[in-house]
């Protein structure tokens, strides 16, 4: 799987609007040369998008991981869920109103956006008899976040200069981050996803029903508490790097599950690869179809998921 | 007083029973359109205090010339677009929420206005050279495939509630995407073109417009209102409608097949305008009860209504500029949604 993903990785950094050998991409890796056109572009275009791309999607697929486990849902994604409407529209307050500029104040704002947003679509998903069903909890966020896009489209028609600065940001792009960036996001997402792999056996223990890990002795309201930090942190973390980019989440736990079967222990890390793997190749897809032009890799990625989360739709909802 | 109005005629297969609060429903909500159609008309960069609106809209000299340009060329076919718009959205979603039984259903929701959004688009990005007036045909034809689609997706032995409104928020999700993979790959001045088409707003309105849709909602709410008393024999469930001899599954078939076109129509003119369809029908079964002879009126003039004040609100709160009143409308009705879902709570 590693080594898929460093293939991938590679692929990635070779295809492009001017094509590059893989051998030179090795070879800016392992002796630069700053006269050389392909290796600078290698290094300071081509390598931070595809970092950009693996991070984002690792954060994404297991926070989808997490919250399907959590939750008991299978189509939970923390796009489908509004988060990531909730982090963006965070984001966009704190860029229009604060001037916050720098990654670490927008990862501040997305993780609370994040949270907020998490918070309530849990809550008004979980009322009523059988707590949080997957229906509820999805058409509870497919409302929230619509209602949350649409207050950042309002926010955008309010300040259309602000707006102009995080437009491109806003469509759910990895292209063009700078390196410090990254590596500063890199930082709040290695985190989260340490936090989350340290939480697999207790996740595949809140996986079987709250009351049997209630009974198997597990601290419930502990588990989540921090599951939910995690989630905040990698799904803020990635709209705050990359803007909302919907369904990575769904899927790739799905995939994971074929593989490793349902012990979150495995599916997380597996999930964060497979995610890695899903949206660089989203990425490269969207770059090549139409070269010269791109698409937004959040559009290769919903163009992709939305079939699946049908499948499953009708895989999994019996009633 | 008796609690029903009952209206037949011996010659027509067509006949009404409504609920006895209907009139006054009915005149309040009319006068309501009405007052905010005027204001709306007065505000904006060139006022015109509300006499002299209704004034100009009579023929009535005000002395100002210009206000009957501003008044009939500029203002009222925006109202006039707003209210036709606002009426097909709502009795779509009617028709929607009665067929399938379901509170939360409703024609934006579950990707038939994207289908809709997506054969425009098309049609505008890839034939530019297309008449303007074939769009509504290519818009219904969308959404009618979209509908389709949906039906098909949402099918496993047997229909279901839950399923179709996810396999529509799936739907919805893809078609966005191909949109946007459209507006990427598009001509950009055409781009441009579409992109105003998608926005949900009903700036700008033409005469031209308002002709080219209202021969198709004129029909489509006339079908509608004639169909009503179908839709309630199939809101008790399909083997009671049976039962009673309606013709389940060409009835269910017909009434579809309206929703789809006027809630289609609509995209052609005012973009995607989400949560008319879903909020309107709500409130008009509050005010006059489940029978739909009632209940479609009444959400006609709801969804009309709230379009106007939706549009009101974004023309006004940060004047000059415009708010599109389908962001508007998002605000105050995903709170509404919130609410259903919460007070159908034990149902999914």
């Amino acid at each position: 799987m590693a080594a898929l993903l460093l293939l991938v990785l590679v692929g990635s950094t070779a295809f492009g609007a001017a094509q590059i050998e893989p051998r030179l991409v090795a070879e800016s890796v392992t002796h630069f040369d700053d006269t050389n056109t392909e290796h600078l572009v290698i290094r300071s275009l081509r390598m931070p998008r595809a970092i950009t791309a693996a991070l984002v999607g690792a954060a994404l697929a297991a926070a989808g991981a997490i919250m399907q486990g959590l939750t008991r849902n299978p189509l939970a994604d923390s796009g489908l869920l509004g988060i990531e409407a909730g982090a963006a529209l965070a984001v966009m307050v704190a860029v229009l109103y604060l001037n916050i500029i720098s990654l670490s104040g927008f990862a501040i704002f997305a993780f609370v956006g994040a949270g907020v947003s998490g918070a309530l679509v849990y809550a008004i998903g979980s009322m009523g008899r059988g707590g949080p069903t997957p229906i509820k909890l999805t058409i509870a966020g497919a409302a929230l976040g619509t209602m949350l896009a649409s207050l950042t489209g309002l926010l955008a028609i309010l300040h259309p200069l602000g707006y102009n600065q995080v437009r491109f940001w806003m469509a759910g792009s990895v292209a063009g981050r700078e390196m410090e960036l990254i590596a500063q996001a890199a930082v709040y997402i290695i985190a989260g996803l340490v936090l989350a792999i340290l939480l697999g056996r207790q996740i595949t223990t809140l996986s079987l029903g709250e009351d049997l890990a209630r009974g198997l002795g597990l601290n419930v309201l502990w588990v989540k508490l921090l599951a939910a930090l995690a989630v905040v942190m990698l799904a803020g973390t990635s709209v705050a790097l990359a803007g909302p980019v919907g369904f990575v989440g769904l899927v790739a736990p799905h995939a994971v599950r074929f593989f490793v079967g349902l012990d979150y222990r495995w599916i997380i890390p597996y999930a964060a690869i497979v995610g890695a793997i899903f949206m660089v190749l989203a990425d490269v897809v969207g770059r090549v179809i139409l070269r010269p032009m791109e698409l937004p890799v959040g559009i290769m990625t919903a163009a992709i998921g939305g079939p699946i989360f049908i499948y499953l739709v009708r895989a999994k909802v019996k009633r | 007083m008796a609690p029903w109005i009952v209206l037949r005629t011996p010659r027509l297969p067509v006949s009404f029973r409504l609920d006895a609060r209907l009139p006054v429903v009915f005149i309040s909500l009319l006068l309501v359109t009405l007052a905010a159609m005027i204001v709306n008309m007065g505000v904006g960069e060139f006022k015109i205090a509300p006499l002299d609106v209704v004034r100009t809209l009579f023929g009535v000299d005000t002395g100002v010339p210009q206000h009957v340009f501003v008044v009939m060329n500029l203002r009222l076919p925006r109202m006039l677009l707003a209210w036709l718009v606002g009426a097909a959205l709502a009795v779509s979603g009617n028709i929607v929420q009665g067929v399938t039984r379901n509170p939360l259903a409703s024609p934006d929701l579950t990707g038939v206005t994207a289908g809709a959004s997506l054969a425009a688009v098309f049609f505008i990005v890839a034939v530019p050279g297309l008449p303007r007036a074939l769009l509504p045909l290519m818009a219904f034809l969308g959404a009618l495939a979209v509908a389709v689609l949906l039906y098909i997706l949402a099918w496993r032995r047997g229909d279901s509630p839950m399923r179709f409104i996810l396999v529509g928020i799936g739907l919805q999700a893809t078609l966005s995407a191909v949109i946007g993979f459209q507006l990427t790959f598009g001509r950009i001045d055409l781009v441009t073109q579409a992109m105003m088409w998608l926005a949900g707003t009903v700036y700008a309105t033409t005469w031209a417009e308002v002709n080219a849709v209202l021969p198709w909602i004129g029909i489509g709410l006339l079908v509608a209102l004639v169909l009503a008393r179908h839709l309630n024999a199939l809101n008790l469930g399909e083997e009671v409608a049976r039962g009673l001899g309606t013709p389940v599954t060409r009835q269910r078939a017909i009434l579809l097949l309206v929703a789809v076109a006027l809630a289609g129509v609509t995209v052609t003119v005012a973009g995607t305008v989400g949560f008319v369809g879903l909020v309107a029908p709500h409130l008009a079964r509050r005010l006059v009860g489940p029978m739909h002879e009632g209940s479609q009126v009444v959400a006609a003039l709801v969804g009309g209504a709230l379009v106007i004040v939706s549009d009101l609100i974004g023309r006004t709160v940060i004047a000059p500029a415009e708010i599109p009143c389908g962001i508007i409308i998002s605000l105050l009705g995903a709170p509404f949604f919130l609410y259903l879902i919460w007070k159908n709570r034990e149902r999914f």
